[in-house]
């Protein structure tokens, strides 16, 4: 999907530096930023928290058919990473195939290309991860 | 050899040189490097335009280099290096006071690289950040500007990084040697440095040897003329003008940088000097991952670091075609040891990490198809 | 919490008191699947004109339409597109409300259509539910239903429906050994199903083999464990019970309609192996209607991928938990089994118009329960269930219904 500058500029903290939200009423971690904690709602007091970007894969799969703007890098390994802060994220496992990685493989954070429009538009970066060594 | 916690004023044979009265109070606080981890082979490539594989690698001096990964583009390897040298320095992001990003593959023409880095390390906002170009010496140059700023003490601290994932027209000469990679350096007070940078020369002409206009998917070039008059004038002459200003030779220094274009140059260059080969060989790198451009010099100076004991002398000079050269001499603290425990990923890692593509992979990674 | 709970599920039983009975009269769709001759308009239409003849109705006797369609402003470039079925089927100047819930769209606009005539607001509805897919590219619907999920979060990150299902697929195999075997038999009993529906896209058993050996979409899921890209529309008319049964002989009843929400990305879920939006619903239809899973005779269930048929069966009280792949391969879900599982051949056998969908599967349970479906035809089906579910299970609802 095509997103205007603004949309890609509003998520740069969570997508360049993981930046999500603590509830310091039920100490839970969300990712990425949530305004109102989901389990306290009013009574919970969410303040901004940054994600070490290490954690292990939850589950995985090898995407073969691509949505648009994915045609060229698949397939892909794409992951559900429960981060060691705790909250879950989705992202592409880089510079591996799906049988070098399990259940609870460690991963690691790293900065890549997510997504770009086309040769004229804006290129869109952010988090993916890597199998930590 | 002069050590790492040698007294600038008095004792220096440069006296009369006030830039050095400057310098000296500069070094390196940190540094880190990224290679891709996908490598093509010399003779992978040879095979497609029918030349003689064996003939390539020991006329180029180059085996493999590295591709990037369909995802990674100068900004990611900058990113990835700047934060490798972060975790080394141990210093908060927060206190970086310039960043500049020398590459001659930035993601946008117009747009800065540099903005992408600073946020995703988290240094910005309260910072000055600007992309460089000149070839391959962008990188060095964006060092020497976070010596002036340091040594002025505009900043605390600056993030010079050499980020490129550069191009070869197919079948061109270049196609086995233009690479990726990126190094990043913060530079800060010689108190805290892992590496005083204890001057620097340059040497600056027109000379026309390697250009692209911005219409132009990839570079040209003049040939035989890259050598003598471009880089071999311009390394030397810089190389020179420092030994001269530092009043020292060769035989002072335990480590040589050159840039690396290919495996040759560098070796001819360090006869020309006087340099040993074995000073030479911890930091040529470009055998195995190829040219990686505004990356070159940085790289080969972090594959130095990641293994010279406090006390070594590193000579360094990088080569932008165009043309310059930035020479420096750099020396080797105590406060190395500890920060290497820090375990950052080294240049050695990094090239170790590799994985082989086809030339068709090859063509897909760097998009040469028309349709890509 | 518990009591928290219970009051409300009380509170809900309270209302269905006061609520009119509500009663399909009358039910229509098009074919499901290519139709490259055939626009938006011209499938709802079709679709329409069915069900108003199947329940002898007139146009000037609708009251209110309601609308179920996913992406028609991703796939036709059309929204609105209430007021444009009301304009083309000449039911203006009648309300016409769109309701969207991914692909359950179609099962909202049913529970829509029936809380307006249960209220007492209207007396007789047409509930629709129609999409058109096939007139965009392959990568551009896969795009479109992408936006079930979470746009910033997963789809932004290269994620695609398989994707996703697969992502649970993953899960459910290392929690509960379901094999890949076991999700290949959810394909080949839907196909099989759909060779005997002439509605159906696919008309043609496959077998074990077929779908193992299948283009893999997003491992381990391939082609044959996947629903298609379909167009088609299916609508269907509620009346209140008395109106009901001036139209018709054979009234089929609504007996209980609910419907729960989950986080809309996957991987907020505490598990990914179940469907807490389908349990919820599941146990509060069942409550509603006073009945359990084990009386239930005849399922269309939500199978946009063969393990969301094997998690429904699951989430629905079917089977317990984490026996669904086993329960599929010993033919519990079978036609004229212990209970008969998306015998239309289900989203994966008779196609998957996202928006059309929901209320397809309130047409099939409600030829079942008249006894009305031939070949694949339940014996003695008296309580038929719908299960819809928008996205990885951000939405889910669920509808009993039984012959009056």
């Amino acid at each position: 999907m095509k997103s205007g500058s603004a949309l890609t500029w509003r998520l740069i903290p969570n997508r360049y530096r993981l930046i999500g939200s603590h509830c310091e009423t039920c100490k839970e971690n969300f990712f990425p930023t949530r305004p109102v904690c989901p389990s306290c709602r009013r009574k919970g007091k969410m303040v901004e928290k940054k994600f070490k970007g290490e954690g292990k894969i939850y589950s995985f799969t090898t995407v073969q058919v691509p949505p648009e703007g994915f045609e060229l890098e698949a397939p892909y390994v794409l992951a559900i990473v429960e981060l060691s802060e705790g909250p879950r994220v989705t992202a592409q496992v880089v510079d591996c195939s799906e049988n070098d990685l399990g259940f609870g493989t460690p991963v690691e954070m790293v900065f890549r290309k997510i997504q770009e429009e086309g040769k004229e538009g804006l290129i869109h970066y952010g988090f993916k991860f890597k199998i930590k060594k | 050899m002069l050590v790492a916690s040698f007294e600038c004023s008095e004792t220096s044979k440069l006296q009369n040189s006030k830039l050095f009265k400057v310098f000296c109070l500069v070094g390196i606080v940190g540094f880190g490097a990224c290679v891709p981890k996908y490598r093509i082979k010399a003779g992978e490539i040879a095979s497609v335009w029918g030349e003689d594989a064996r003939r390539i690698e020991d006329g180029l001096g180059i085996l493999e280099k590295s591709v990037p990964a369909l995802d990674e583009d100068a900004a990611t390897l900058a990113v990835e290096a700047s934060r490798n040298a972060l975790v080394y320095s141990g210093i908060s992001a927060k206190e970086i006071g310039a960043v500049f990003v020398g590459s001659e593959s930035h993601p946008y023409a117009v747009k800065p690289t540099a903005t992408i880095v600073a946020e995703a390390i988290g240094a910005a906002p309260n910072l000055t950040a600007a992309d460089l170009e000149f070839a391959c010496k962008a990188g060095t140059a964006g060092i020497q500007c976070c010596m002036g700023m340091v040594a002025s003490k505009m900043i605390k601290y600056g993030l010079a990084i050499g980020s490129d994932t550069s191009q070869g027209k197919p079948s061109d000469a270049l196609e086995y040697s233009a690479s990726a990679g990126a190094g990043a350096f913060i530079i800060g007070s010689d108190k805290e440095s892992v590496a005083v940078i204890e001057d620097t020369f340059s040497f600056t002409t027109d000379t026309p040897d390697f250009w692209r206009r911005p219409e132009a998917e990839f570079p040209s070039h003049g040939g035989r003329f890259t050598g003598k008059p471009a880089y071999f004038k311009h390394v030397t002459s810089a190389a020179k003008g420092l030994l001269e200003k530092t009043g020292t030779a060769p035989k002072d220094f335990d480590y040589v940088v050159f840039h690396q274009p290919n495996g040759k140059f560098p070796r001819m260059v360090a006869k020309m000097l006087g340099f040993e080969e074995a000073k030479l060989s911890p930091g040529l790198v470009t055998p195995v991952i190829g040219n990686t451009y505004s990356g070159a010099t940085m790289i080969g100076l972090a594959a130095v670091l990641d293994e010279a004991q406090p006390g070594a002398r590193i000579f360094v000079t990088s080569f932008g075609s165009g043309a310059g050269s930035d020479a420096f001499v750099i020396n080797v603290t105590d406060g190395i040891v500890e920060k290497r425990k820090k375990g950052v990923k080294t240049v050695k890692e990094y090239i170790e990490d590799k994985h082989y593509l086809s030339y068709a992979l090859y063509v897909k990674h760097r998009r040469k198809l028309k349709s890509l | 919490m518990q009591n928290f709970k219970t009051s409300k599920l009380e509170t809900v039983y309270c209302v269905v008191v006061f609520m009119r009975r509500v009663a399909i009269v009358g039910v229509g769709m098009s074919k499901f699947g290519e139709h490259w001759e055939k626009g938006f308009r011209d499938l709802i239409i079709e679709a329409g004109v069915q069900a108003l003849q199947d329940g002898n109705l007139k146009g000037e006797e609708i009251d209110a339409l309601y609308g179920g369609t996913m992406a028609a402003g991703r796939l036709i470039g059309q929204e609105h597109i209430t007021a444009l079925i009301a304009d083309y089927m000449g039911l203006n100047p009648i309300p016409a409300t769109r309701v969207e819930a991914a692909c359950a769209s179609g099962g909202l606009a049913l529970r829509q259509g029936f809380m307006a005539v249960a209220s007492g607001l209207h007396d007789v509805v047409v509930v629709g539910g129609v999409e058109k897919m096939t007139d965009v590219s392959t990568a551009e619907v896969t795009t479109a239903l992408g936006g079930a999920g979470d746009q910033e979060w997963e789809l932004f990150m290269g994620a695609t429906f398989p994707s996703i299902y697969a992502l649970m697929a993953r899960r459910h195999m290392k929690e509960y050994g379901t094999s890949v075997e076991q999700m290949a038999a959810v394909s080949v009993k839907n196909h099989l199903n759909a060779a005997k529906n002439k509605f159906a896209q696919f008309q043609k058993p496959v077998t074990l083999e077929e779908v193992l050996e299948s283009k893999e979409v997003s491992s381990p899921l391939k082609v044959l464990d996947c629903s298609p890209i379909t167009d088609g529309a299916a609508v269907v008319i509620l009346a209140s019970l008395e109106k009901a049964k001036k139209y018709s002989d054979c009234p089929i009843e609504i007996i209980a309609s609910a419907q729960a929400s989950d986080t809309i990305a996957l991987h907020d879920r505490k598990s990914l192996t179940e469907l807490k939006a389908t349990q919820i619903a599941a146990r509060k239809a069942f409550q509603q209607a006073g009945v359990s899973a084990k009386d239930v005779d005849v399922a269309e269930v939500h199978d946009c991928f063969t393990i969301a048929e094997i998690m429904a069966i699951e989430d629905l009280g079917f089977v317990e938990k984490g026996k669904g792949g086993k329960a599929t391969e010993d033919g519990f879900t079978a036609l004229n089994s212990d209970v008969s599982v998306n015998t239309s051949g289900g989203l994966k056998g008779c196609g998957h118009p996202v928006g059309a969908t929901g209320v397809k599967q309130a047409v099939e349970i409600t030829w079942q329960l008249r006894g009305k479906a031939g070949e694949r035809q339940v014996k003695n089906a008296e309580l038929g269930l719908t299960h819809n579910v928008g996205g990885s299970g951000a939405t889910a609802v669920v509808h009993l219904f039984k012959k009056c």
